[in-house]
This record gives C-alpha cells, sequence and structure tokens, in this order.
C-alpha cells in the first residue's frame, strides 16, 4: 500500500473536512472529541495505519486536557498523530480499545495518571498505581507532596 | 517578579513498630514472646553475666558468636533498580563478597541481610516489608544508594517512599548513585564491624564509644 502523507492529508481533508498538518511522514490532526473515534476507525482500516504507537494526555490547566494518540502504517512508513481537546472541566473521551488492542493498557494508563474516563473500554481500572491511590498525579494541580502515610 | 523555590511539605515518617531509637535497638533484639527456650536461655546468660567474674564467660561467648554471625552475613538477591546492576559486580568474581563470607541467597528465610539496592516505590514497599518480615532474627539492612537512602532525585515524585527506613529498620547507609561495587563492599565491612559488636548481654556499646 503506497499511502504517502500529503496523500492522507488529502484523503482526511475530503472526508472530514478538517485541515492535516504534513510534516515530513508525519500528519498532525486535530479534531473535536465528537469524530475520535470515526478518525481512528477510518485512519485503520482505510489508511492502513495499523500499528497501535501510542496514546497519552496533556493537561492544559484552565482549557482542559488534551488527548494525543499515534498510529501508524509502518509498511507505508506513514506517522499519523491524532489530537482531541476534552474542554474544560472535561474528562469523558471516547475509547479506542474496541478497534485497537494496542489501546486498551494506553488507555487505562492515561485514566490513571490524568483521569481521563474513556468511554467504551472494556475495564478502565488503574494499572500502575495502586488501587486505593487518590488523585491523578500527572495533572498540574496534583501536590507532588500529597501525604501517602506510612510511605511519605 | 521573584521566582520561589517550592518548599516541600514532607511529613514526619510514621513508624509502625518502633518510635525512637532505644525502641528501635529494642525491636532488633526482640524476639518471640512465647519462645520459653530462647528466655531461658537468656535468663541464665544474664546470670552468668552478672556473677563476678562471669562476665568474661558471656563475652566470650558473644565474640565467638559474633565471629560466626559476621563471618556468614547471606544477603538475600533483593534488587530494584539500577543498584542491583552494582550490588550483582560487588557479588560477582571482581570484586567477590564472598570472601567475607556473604553469599547471595534467593530465599528470605535463609537470609540475614538484606541490601534495598534502588529506587523503592510506594507500590513495593509493602512487599519489601514482608520480604524483611520473613527473613529471620537477628537481621540487618543495609541501604544502598541515594534513592533507598532519602528517595534521591525523585524524593519530590508522586510515587516514591523518601527513605526506605520509613519501611524498614536500616543499619547502614551507603551514599552513590549508584555507589560502587567499592563503595558497597565498604559499607559491607562497616556491617560487618557493627555486628561484630551485637550483644544481648551488659552494657551494649554506642556510637560514642571509644573503639
Amino acid at each position: 500500500m503506497s499511502t504517502t502523507a500529503a496523500d492522507a492529508s488529502a484523503r482526511i481533508r475530503e472526508t472530514f473536512g478538517v485541515e492535516a498538518a504534513v510534516d515530513g511522514a508525519m500528519v498532525t490532526v486535530v479534531v473535536p472529541r465528537e469524530l475520535w473515534t470515526e478518525l481512528a476507525h477510518f485512519t485503520n482500516r482505510v489508511l492502513g495505519c495499523r500499528y497501535f504507537n501510542w496514546l497519552s494526555a496533556i493537561d492544559w490547566k484552565e482549557h482542559g486536557l488534551e488527548v494525543v494518540c499515534r498510529l501508524e502504517n509502518l509498511d507505508a512508513g506513514l506517522v499519523l498523530t491524532m489530537r482531541t481537546r476534552l474542554g474544560p472541566g472535561e474528562t469523558r473521551c471516547p475509547s479506542l480499545a474496541g478497534l485497537c488492542r494496542g489501546a486498551d493498557w494506553m488507555e487505562r494508563e492515561c485514566y490513571d495518571m490524568f483521569g481521563v474516563r474513556f468511554e467504551g473500554h472494556p475495564d478502565l481500572r488503574r494499572i500502575l498505581l495502586s488501587e486505593d491511590w487518590e488523585g491523578y498525579p500527572l495533572r498540574k494541580d496534583y501536590a507532588v507532596d500529597t501525604p501517602f502515610a506510612p510511605y511519605r | 517578579m521573584e521566582v520561589k523555590p517550592p518548599t516541600p511539605q514532607i511529613p514526619a515518617p510514621v513508624w509502625t513498630e518502633f518510635k525512637d531509637l532505644q525502641e528501635w535497638e529494642k525491636y532488633h533484639q526482640e524476639r518471640a514472646t512465647d519462645d520459653k527456650t530462647s528466655d531461658t536461655l537468656a535468663a541464665i546468660a544474664d546470670a552468668i553475666h552478672h556473677m563476678p567474674g562471669g562476665w568474661i564467660v558471656t563475652t566470650t561467648t558473644e565474640k565467638i558468636f559474633n565471629w560466626a554471625r559476621k563471618s556468614s552475613i547471606w544477603p538475600v538477591t533483593f534488587g530494584l533498580a539500577c543498584c542491583a546492576i552494582e550490588m550483582m559486580a560487588t557479588f560477582a568474581s571482581r570484586f567477590d563478597v564472598e570472601r567475607f563470607g556473604m553469599v547471595p541467597w534467593a530465599s528470605p528465610r535463609h537470609s540475614d541481610l538484606m541490601i534495598v539496592s534502588g529506587t523503592v516505590t510506594i507500590k513495593m514497599a509493602p512487599m519489601l516489608k514482608r520480604i524483611y518480615d520473613q527473613m529471620p532474627d537477628p537481621k540487618w539492612v543495609v541501604s544502598m544508594g541515594s534513592c533507598a537512602n532519602s528517595g534521591g532525585p525523585f524524593r519530590h515524585g508522586y510515587h516514591v517512599v523518601k527513605g526506605v527506613d520509613r519501611v524498614v529498620p536500616v543499619d547502614v547507609y551507603v551514599p552513590g548513585c549508584p555507589p560502587t561495587p567499592d563503595s558497597l563492599m565498604y559499607g559491607l565491612l562497616k556491617l560487618q564491624e557493627q555486628v561484630g559488636e551485637f550483644q544481648k548481654t551488659g552494657k551494649r556499646p554506642t556510637a560514642s564509644d571509644p573503639k
């Protein structure tokens, strides 16, 4: 499959009507939350980005959380980064775990660290921190020296 | 605008079994309350120690016991992080702590020493405590590296125990990030010295006593 970055950008633009920035082999798409699963599905099935590389989030303080994920087409060397703003105070985001099995644990980690609640995730629990942990440590408003008796 | 460094609010460590040094020492040399045989033997040893001239017998016996103890300290193989690489190097042929009688042993139930080599995370701390509890008395702990000593570079991280002495009582702290095998070996020799002073009867030596 010979999907170039410019080709992928054009197809995303004509399908979803969103701008897709091209930088070398990397395409960056910023989508609203409603198009998140549709775009991931399109990328995975049509553009052939079957490798789910990673998923994470960014805390923009009063502007809310932003979820970032990267899908890759290893045959064509195409790298696609998807970003979506959840909006201030919003923690819900559609899950990609039904699309890629690789998204399962990445979304659990994202929930663990940022408190993003992925809707439709089969098993959204904490993955790295202990079950009785309070708060989400990678949020900007998390106090680093929060007591955790007796260890801290 | 003045930029201030963050002032961390670190609460004092919460001890679970001991509050101060005396209690710590007591905890260290304590045995099970229903251990009648050991109680009897300790009573006999104490009686001999307080007989006129009896201290010669007890101190000599203790010296022999301590010589045996310090010549066969078996550390439990317990590697947590990058310090464990240096610990393995210490155990291996180049530095070879086996010439001091330290055989790395893969069971806490046969071990005398736990070398806490690396960062102790809050999730790992209960397991560390459990391994320490499984070791038979008398037992010693060497805290190896900055992370185990105080939390090190991760001290203000969200998941790191600020020093392993919040979980188990520590005998020797080895500084370094990570400590070289030489440093760890020096710490182990210091521990041997400390074990040589281990006493059950009579006046215990303190740190201020002349050697």
